[in-house]
């Protein structure tokens, strides 16, 4: 279980002013569930994931996971403790293969045919993909795969995804809707938390949060929550041709 | 051929050899010749004026290869060492020349090897080359390799040079001429610590139509150590040419980047890129997110990048 308590997180920009992006945020993740975190954009969706892994300090409140306080954590003792981070913009790496980003992941000496699993559960021929350098020659959508990959491999106890669908073509993004149906399904004694705006991953969740301003305007299961977002920009149509 | 240790583990550093190898080999220790194999197709033989080595590949040798390992475990020793490689029409071979210095003295050791090679029309030819130092010493561990290369019509020449570590200084010159046809693809991949100091400098010159060549350096440089990378690549007549320089800079390093391109023919298309930057901080945070520290991540990102 993750629990956020009354956390805020502040900048100081340019001007000397403090701005307030995350603001006396309450959340309580419990395991076994799947959390989509919707709102607008700017709202601070990504702050608040970066600050649940570590990569954000919050400038007041607690973090606590499992009745631990990990507020003072570093990323890497957060990821040892469980937590999984697949990024909205995954960086790129000279040199560094995907192979490599899975055995790192994985955390031990896996197989070329394990780490070929993690890659086809999101979509990519893992014979064309997985002695390839993790680099600027993979499009877009690749890389985002890639991402998610790494977070699979990782068999977190709590995984975050950062609008795991941006950047995605509408072929892959069936796929997946499809992975996150699976690991939902699998989810076992873990929890998940989605970032997405998509009416079809938010149709997924056992529970919604809707961010607004730096603090959640609403949550609650999502059959309480899904029919009030429709037609928001919280809830986009993906395409017709999908459905 | 009886080797201790120390000379057992720089063998395995520079040439992965953990038993004699196949084929021809010359080992050359501490300054002289240990041991020496040769083939029905490769005839290696001392120089007349025991500067060196000549050796002789004949036309149309197919995956044969040649070891001529160094391995300097005295302190204090230096030497200058002329070694010519004449690579038949045809032949299809790989080179494999490593060095590596084990100073515990406190006086320096230098080896300077003058690498020739004659690569007639159609052959092929891999060369593997690394530098290794190793020893606690305060004597330094100096390496200054000048490679030559004279590439005949339509033959190709591949070459890896690695310099990983514990080489204090090296002030490294490769010049290659090339014929019409003619290609050479080079790999370079160096770090330095402490203080160490490396120059590499290149000057390839495409002469006839059809020569291409591309030459690629990755460098780490740490601690306070500084490194100099000076490539040109020159055209003569409708040819194309590409050098990159890419490193990652660390701590107190400085590393100075000096790629040129020199067009002597409309037809000649050449290109240059450099890049010198630190390992990216996004690059080290997600590393830390699938659990590594800093440290370890660091050590992936720069074993990646000089893989
Ligand atoms: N380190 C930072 N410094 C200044 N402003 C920031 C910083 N991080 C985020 N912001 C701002 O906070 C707001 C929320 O950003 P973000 O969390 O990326 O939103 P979202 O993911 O919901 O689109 C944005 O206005 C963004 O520009
Ligand atoms: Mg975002």
């Amino acid at each position: 279980m993750l629990e956020l308590k009354n956390i805020s997180f502040s900048v100081k920009s340019e001007d000397g002013k403090t701005k307030d992006i995350i603001r006396n945020l309450n959340l309580t993740v419990k395991d076994r569930t799947f959390t989509v975190i919707t709102g607008p954009n700017g709202s601070g969706k990504t702050t608040l994931a970066k600050l649940i892994a570590g990569i954000e300090k919050p400038t007041g409140g607690k973090i606590l996971l499992d009745g631990q306080d990990i507020t003072d954590m570093d990323i890497t003792d957060r990821a040892k403790a469980g937590i999984g981070f697949a990024f909205q913009a995954p960086v790129r790496f000279k040199g560094i293969t995907v192979y490599d980003l899975l055995r790192i992941a994985s955390g031990k000496k896996i197989t070329p045919s394990a780490a070929c699993e993690y890659l086809s559960e999101v979509g990519l021929c893992a014979r064309d993909y997985i002695s390839r350098e993790a680099n600027a020659s993979l499009s877009g959508g690749e890389i985002k795969r890639i991402e998610i990959a790494t977070v699979l491999a990782r068999q977190s106890r709590l995984s975050v995804f950062d609008e795991p669908e941006a950047g995605i073509d509408l072929w892959s993004f069936q796929n997946l809707i499809r992975v996150f149906r699976s690991m939902r399904e699998k989810i076992n004694d873990s929890s998940m938390i989605i970032i997405s705006h998509q009416e079809r991953i938010l149709e997924i969740a056992d529970e919604i949060a809707v961010l607004a301003d730096g603090t959640i305007e609403k949550y609650g299961k999502k059959e309480d929550i899904f029919p009030t977002l429709i037609g928001t920009e919280a809830a986009q149509e993906t395409c017709t041709r999908l459905r | 051929m009886a080797l201790n240790d120390i000379q057992k583990k720089i063998l395995a550093e520079v040439a992965d050899l953990h038993k004699v190898p196949m084929g021809a080999y010359n080992f050359r220790i501490n300054g002289a010749t240990e041991s020496r194999n040769t083939t029905a197709n490769i005839d290696i033989r001392s120089k007349a004026d025991g500067s060196g080595i000549d050796i002789h590949i004949m036309p149309g040798t197919k995956n044969e290869s040649v070891h001529i390992p160094v391995v300097l475990s005295k302190s204090g020793l230096k030497e200058t060492v002329y070694n010519d490689f004449y690579v038949g029409e045809g032949a299809d071979v790989t080179i494999v020349a490593g060095c590596g210095i084990d100073n515990c003295g406190n006086q320096d050791s230098q080896h300077d090897g003058i690498h020739r090679f004659f690569v007639e029309r159609g052959a092929k030819v891999r060369y593997v080359e690394k530098h290794y130092g190793s020893g606690d010493g305060s004597g330094k561990r100096i390496l200054n390799p000048v490679t030559e290369v004279y590439m005949d019509e339509d033959s190709h020449m591949e070459m890896e040079m690695a310099q990983i570590k514990g080489v204090d200084s090296t002030v490294r010159s490769t010049i290659a001429e090339m014929k019409k046809g003619s290609s050479l693809i080079v790999r370079e991949r160096l770090m330095t610590h402490g203080v160490q100091n490396a120059v590499s400098t290149y000057k390839v010159s495409l002469l006839e139509e059809g020569a291409t060549a591309d030459v690629v350096s990755r460098s780490v440089a740490r601690d306070s150590s500084t490194q100099k990378f000076d490539a040109c690549i020159a055209g003569f007549a409708p040819c194309k040419g590409h050098t990159e320089c890419d490193s990652i800079i660390m701590d107190n390093g400085t590393i100075l980047a000096v790629p040129s391109l020199e067009a002597r023919h409309v037809d000649a298309a050449l290109v240059h890129e450099a890049a010198i930057g630190k390992i990216a901080g996004e690059q080290l945070i997600k590393l830390m997110t699938l659990g590594l520290t800093e440290h370890e991540a660091e050590e992936e990102i720069i074993n990646g990048f000089l893989a």
